[in-house]
């Protein structure tokens, strides 16, 4: 394309070889751009999902390249140029483009940016945290380690009752390990769902022979010759020492945060990840930020635009990724859409539509001990989320519902005689029939929405 | 090797050479062929990954699960008799096969 005798032309210059990475380039290509697109990236490998780590890598039945996002082909015939294992450490930029350094020295010129950096484990400096057999997990070289650990372990300790710390634990005592959940709060996974959700997890991993300590307080790791050994509690009564909780492998899963170096060298405004507006553009004005880096305007129909919020999902990193390639070719787009999250937990998928912050009014649909029921959040009157586990046609019916602006009684949609798809239906179908608009917009309480911990793509 | 042919809804197809092993989606997907989203990266868990498998296809594979079956009802498209997700279509040796994309995923 273009006339050859021209300088090379520059073009995008896409930081983090991730989920939203490479769906930016992707968009970038679909919506016809010709310029130049390099990919880069520290991780050795080709981008790859990240959700399997947690669970069927573990178990031996995946690999960096059978997760492979796209070919090498892919790569090759629309001219994007993975670069692995090179870490940016260095961006000057301004209106007309830049340059960013890696800490090989290699320079790359752009015309545009996209921060895709993503997120790394939140740490917490435990005593014993350097011993062998201690772990974070967030990338496939971290798993390939765990999964080897594992394999030997007959005592596996996860500090974080959160998505990524059940799955693992969940994997493991199907392995016929003995497993340990060490939670700090009172409650699993209380960034995310609701209370009702989290004693449901609580009960059915016990059912299935874990053990699950919560508030607890981790003292430190122990270990002989370098290995880990065990986890030592706080003492519950004050007097004498804490309990040593066994372990030949601990998992630490607290959470992630975004990271913004580059960011902020750039000048841009950081809170919480890269401050983006619903295009996913930064704050110069010319820069984009998409996935678990970036810190956006609610993204959710029915809410848009109502507070702050980063998530860490596949479905936002996607659907975000693609608005940021519009914005980059100066094409309308912006991020409105609805939320979505899961978790794979041995035999209990959990599904979520929508963001439940905020909620004033928690429904059950279904029995929990049948391990196939849901928790429906309402606020003000109105469907706003829906943690579905084992339930697949009432995710489908929320996450649908949500799209169109549909909600449904709380009193008939606890019934689970009625499909939620018929309810829905329903109303839809009543909604048409009024001569004035439906439904009113929802006004906000005064709440923050808070995080939600998001899927296991975290 | 598997073959795979995808008619798009607007009649667009597009042959891929596969795996045996890989799914319908996975081979789609890593290609970049446009009409299959699939989120979720095969776990059954967004529908996004909706095909009409062709009828000279249908014995190819073995019938669907529960769960497929249950999210096939929340796909964009409505589904059809021949309606699958194409995560859940491992191809065999030698195969070819034939299905149709939506006119959206979402």
């Amino acid at each position: 394309m273009g006339d050859t005798t021209e300088a090379p032309r520059l073009g995008t210059l896409i930081i983090g070889n991730c989920q939203a990475g490479v769906q930016l380039a992707s968009t970038l290509r679909e919506l016809g751009d010709t310029d130049p697109i390099t990919l880069v990236g520290e991780e050795p490998h080709a981008p790859y999902q990240r959700p399997p780590l947690s669970k069927a890598f573990l178990k031996g039945e995946a690999t960096a390249d059978s997760l492979a996002f796209r070919t090498h082909d892919f790569y090759r015939e629309h001219s994007i140029e993975l670069v692995p294992r090179e870490r940016i450490f260095r961006i000057i930029r301004n209106a007309d483009g830049g340059v960013a350094t890696a800490e090989s020295g290699r320079t790359f010129a752009f015309a545009r940016l996209a921060l895709t950096t993503g997120a790394v484990p939140r740490t917490i400096p435990f005593e014993g945290s350097e011993l062998e057999g201690v772990s974070y997990l967030r990338t496939a070289t971290e798993a390939t380690v765990l999964e080897q650990q594992l394999r030997e372990a007959r005592n596996v300790v996860v500090v974080g009752g959160g998505f990524i710390g059940l799955e693992v634990a969940a994997g493991a005592r199907s392995a016929g390990k003995n497993v340990t959940v060490l939670e700090a709060a009172p409650r699993l996974v209380g960034r995310a769902v609701s209370e009702q959700t989290s004693e449901f997890y609580l009960q059915a991993h016990r059912r299935r022979g874990i053990r699950v300590v919560l508030n607890a307080q981790v003292v430190r790791f122990v270990g002989e010759h370098d290995r880990v050994t065990g986890v030592e509690l706080g003492s519950r009564d004050e007097e004498g020492p804490g309990e040593i909780v066994a372990a030949d492998v601990v998992l630490i899963g607290v959470g992630v945060v975004p990271r913004t170096e580059l960011a902020v060298q750039l000048g841009l405004e950081v809170e919480n990840g890269i401050v983006v507006d619903s295009r996913a553009l930064a704050s110069d004005g010319l820069t984009v930020a998409a996935g678990d880096c970036a810190n956006m305007p609610n993204p959710s129909i029915g809410d848009f635009g109502a507070g702050r919020i980063r998530l860490e999902s596949v479905q936002n990193a996607v659907e975000q990724a693609k608005v940021a390639a519009a914005t980059l070719l100066g094409l309308p787009a912006e991020h409105r859409t609805v939320p979505w999250f899961w978790s794979d937990q041995a035999d209990l998928k959990l599904q979520i539509a929508g963001l439940s912050g905020g909620h004033d009014r928690v429904v059950l649909r279904g029995d929990p001990d049948t391990e196939k029921f849901s928790v429906l959040y309402y606020r003000s009157g109105r469907l706003i989320a829906a943690d579905c586990i084992n339930s697949p046609l009432d995710f489908m019916a929320v996450k649908n519902a949500l799209h169109k602006g549909l909600s449904a009684p709380a009193d008939v949609a606890s019934d689970t005689t009625v499909p939620l798809k018929k309810l829905f239906a329903a109303v839809e179908a009543a909604d048409a029939g009024r001569a004035e608009p439906s439904p009113v917009p929802v006004v906000l309480p005064a709440v923050p929405v808070p995080i939600p911990a998001g899927s296991p793509a975290a | 090797m598997p073959t795979v042919s995808y008619v798009a809804f607007d009649g667009t197809e597009t042959i891929v050479t596969g795996f045996a092993g890989d799914s319908v989606m996975e081979t789609a997907v890593r290609n970049g062929v446009p009409g299959i989203v699939a989120e979720c990266g095969g776990s059954l868990s967004c529908a996004t990954c909706h095909v009409f498998l062709c009828a000279d296809s249908a014995g190819l594979f073995p019938p669907k699960l529960d769960l497929e079956d249950d999210m096939l009802d929340g796909t964009a498209v409505d589904r059809e008799d021949n309606s699958r997700l194409s995560c859940q279509l491992k191809l065999s040796d030698d195969v070819s096969v034939h299905v149709q994309t939506p006119e959206t995923q979402v």
